[in-house]
């Protein structure tokens, strides 16, 4: 307790040093938090892909197209539980700046593979019948102030109206889930597409829900090994495996977060550190004292590497526990990063790091004031 | 007399660097680190905007049709095509007008390093596309032979994924293409693109005889605006017609955009982690030397030189973290070769990390001004400070 005292009015001490300490550990900290979340955003969906989903495209590349027939053969596998297919339709709405995926879907059967989206049963039933309904995420119906029954003109670019006119939707439903979901979509009824646009029997790629997924990669080889040497060769693979090559895409963002923030914290730590240690030194004087008084080098140490903690816990709760009030409950969710948050290992690994910073900042004080002798303390000024 | 003073206390500050060695050391680390990381993400911005700003004069121009964004989700029919490049504005040559008619579609190849397959971007070209691009050179090997399964490479394109040598043979579905030569376009796009033959890619994308854009110069820059005018006024076309540069530029503003706003935020929030870095190595600098400041100010020195002395002191540090940092981001950034994806593009684009000598002026300046908000508020307690009560200070 006493130790505790003597810790709190040594860092009221010099309050504007304590105060600076304490926010350049916070910056670090609030730094931290934000490369995570970013980092965590741009391999969204890798974490919470189904287990169980198997995505099926076209061997040369996405923007291929499969024949619609390949459901039924689909099926026909044994480990196979369900399927369903999307296309990807694009477009523009308004103006191009407007982007959200505007995707075609297999009405009867999407939402049985993904169950994950949460729609309200009348919503849902209304979308069934309305042909030209369509159901958009929670984000795009705040971002654009849309809402049930409103109707929104897309002008096709990859899908063309056989008459050139724009692809007339009506909000049907307005669908949402947890954060991991992306509710930056708009879904509509592939048969919508079909009959407007003249394409017929192709779909964009199959999501596969499989009977047990410890089999997934036996399946994905014999659809694939079904379809080879067909005009339309396959690539089925787990949709875990295919977010994650999907985040490749981008490149070495994880490297770079990681990059930065070792940059980051190695500079704080140094500046932190070396503030505690500062402290220290000025001190030389009072720690004879203390020890004078009946200190045992122990408790001299405890003392010191306290104050490191205090700092850094301080400084660096603050700035963690911010950016997880931030991300966690309030939706900052854009185009570019549909989903944004503080993963709560990562909060762990932040805390760790914390702890870890506060003891080197404190560990060459604090082993300094254990070596100290009495007499070569007080002698120093 | 009062530059003199000036001159005496900020020489006598800095000789005593080497007593607080450790505090200003962390400072001038500290700063380093700062401009580093700025400089870096910084400098991917830069690369990634040079290869747009490089891409054809202004007289080069894409025709799409109307409605499509970017070339992937265009679509013309071989007429129009033809009815586009017989425009009066579109400049000619021996062979006819300068305007090529292109396919733009994705094949997926292991991008090196991750190993999982890249939406690399595959053009189909006719003839008339080595006159579009003003800057194509062969940089070795071979252009392909028109009707043959060979491709050329672009030189970003073959560092960044996985089998385009000379000599490879990309297997993709039902084809193979052969790769004969390596190509640059002068560090644009294009570099990160696969390009072959436009015949023999429809069937291969079964494309039938359709396009989707049509790569073409006009006669002079200032026939724009007529082009567009006999393209609009043409009832068998629907189609629109953009600047080359605009093309580009505009189809990455999401991801340009992205990186400044990365690059402010971090720099910014460091930048504070720093300036409180700064500040306190000051106020410890100024505190552990305030009988020696009261001494000066017995003296007879004046409050200015004080001031001048702190503020100097801060400011050389800084500057030193400057370029430290500075040096240090050009040698690790400096050339750095990536690719990613636009979104915008649907396709990937490689480019080169590029720190300028502007950028490392900038963070240079970031630096000095750290340094100068970190010295001024020491300096002006330290000048503050009342003589009597700081002689008697232990």
């Amino acid at each position: 307790m006493k130790l505790l005292y003597l810790m709190w009015r040594n860092l009221t001490r010099k309050p504007i040093r304590t105060f600076l300490t304490i926010a350049s550990v916070f910056v670090a900290f609030v730094l931290f938090g934000v490369l995570i979340a970013v980092r965590t955003a741009l391999g969204a969906g890798v974490e919470l892909a189904g287990v169980d989903r198997m995505i099926m495209i076209h061997k040369v590349s996405l923007i291929q197209m499969l024949p619609e027939s390949y459901g039924n053969k689909i099926m026909a596998d044994d480990g196979v539980a369900s399927i369903t297919h999307s296309t990807w339709f694009g477009g523009t709405y308004v103006d191009p700046k407007n982007f959200f995926p505007r995707v075609a879907i297999d009405s009867d059967t999407y939402f049985e593979v993904h169950p994950e989206y949460e729609i309200p049963a009348e919503e849902m039933e209304a979308w069934q019948r309305n042909r030209t309904g369509a159901l958009i995420g929670r984000t795009i119906a705040e971002k654009y102030d849309l809402k049930v029954g409103d109707r929104i003109p897309i002008q096709g670019d990859i899908w063309q109206t056989q008459d050139g006119s724009a692809w007339e939707f009506t909000i049907e439903g307005i669908f949402d889930g947890d954060k991991n979901v992306d509710k930056n979509q708009m879904f509509f009824h592939h048969k919508y597409l079909t009959e407007n646009s003249g394409m017929d029997g192709m779909v964009g790629w199959y999501s596969i829900r499989v009977k047990d997924p410890e089999q997934s990669p036996a399946i994905a080889e014999r659809l694939d090994a079904r379809f080879a040497n067909s005009p339309a060769e396959t690539k089925t693979s787990t949709e875990k495996a295919f977010v994650q090559g999907f985040a490749n895409q981008i490149g070495d963002i994880g490297r770079i977060a990681l990059f930065v923030s070792i940059v980051v914290f190695f500079t704080l730590l140094l500046v932190s550190g070396n503030t505690v240690a500062q402290s220290v030194r000025e001190r030389t004087n009072e720690l004879g004292v203390l020890k004078t008084l009946g200190f045992s080098d122990g408790q001299m140490m405890a003392m010191v590497l306290g104050e490191s903690f205090l700092i850094t816990i301080l400084g660096g709760g603050l700035g963690l526990g911010l950016v997880v009030v931030v991300t966690n409950f309030f939706d900052l969710t854009t185009s570019t990063f549909p989903t944004l948050y503080m993963p709560w290992k990562d909060v762990g690994i932040g805390a760790v790091l914390l702890l870890v910073m506060g003891f080197l900042a404190g560990a060459l004080p604090a082993f300094k004031a254990l070596n100290l002798t009495i007499v070569d303390a007080l002698r120093r000024s | 007399m009062w530059l003199t003073q000036i001159l005496t206390v900020s020489i006598f500050n800095l000789r005593n660097l080497k007593e607080r060695l450790g505090p200003s050391l962390a400072t001038v680390v500290g700063v380093a680190g700062v401009v580093l990381v700025v400089i870096g993400v910084l400098s991917v911005g830069v690369g990634f905007e040079k290869t747009l700003r490089s891409t054809g004069g202004p007289e080069n121009v894409i025709v799409m049709r109307a409605g499509a964004n970017d070339e992937l989700s265009s679509g013309l029919i071989l007429e129009q095509t033809k009815l586009i490049s017989d425009k009066a504005e579109v400049a000619r040559n021996a062979n006819g007008p300068i305007a090529s008619a292109e396919l733009y579609v994705i094949i997926d190849l292991p991008k090196k390093g991750a190993g999982t397959p890249a939406n690399v971007p595959l053009r189909g070209i006719s003839p008339a596309a080595y006159d579009v691009r003003d800057n194509f050179e062969i940089l070795e090997g071979r252009r392909f032979e028109p009707g043959r399964n060979e491709v050329i490479v672009g030189t970003a394109a073959s560092n960044q994924f996985e089998g385009l040598r000379i000599g490879d043979e990309i297997a993709s579905g039902e084809n193979s293409w052969k790769v004969v030569g390596i190509f640059s376009t002068g560090g644009t796009v294009e570099d990160s693109e696969i390009w072959c033959d436009a015949r023999v890619l429809q069937p291969a994308y079964r494309r039938g005889s359709s396009f989707q854009s049509v790569h073409l110069k006009l006669d002079s820059a200032e026939s724009f605006q007529s082009f567009k005018d006999s393209l609009s006024s043409d009832p068998r076309l629907s189609v629109k017609a953009v600047r080359e540069g605009e093309y580009w530029a505009g189809n990455s503003a999401v991801l340009t955009t992205t990186v400044r706003v990365v690059a402010i935020l971090i720099g910014g929030l460091m930048g504070f982690g720093a300036v409180f870095g700064a500040l306190n190595t000051m106020y410890t600098a100024v505190s552990a030397r305030t009988r020696e400041i009261a001494t000066l100010r017995a003296l007879g020195f004046g409050t200015s030189p004080v001031i001048v002395s702190v503020l100097v002191e801060a400011v050389v540090l800084a500057s030193l973290g400057g370029a430290v940092g500075a040096g240090l981001a050009y040698f690790m950034f400096n050339g750095v070769q990536t690719a990613t994806m636009n979104w915008q593009t649907f396709s990937q684009v490689a480019f080169a990390f590029e720190v300028t000598p502007e950028l490392m002026g900038g963070g240079f300046l970031y630096a000095l001004l750290m340094g100068a908000v970190g010295g001024l508020f020491p300096a002006m307690r330290a000048a503050r400070m009342p003589v009597a009560t700081a002689l008697r200070e232990l």
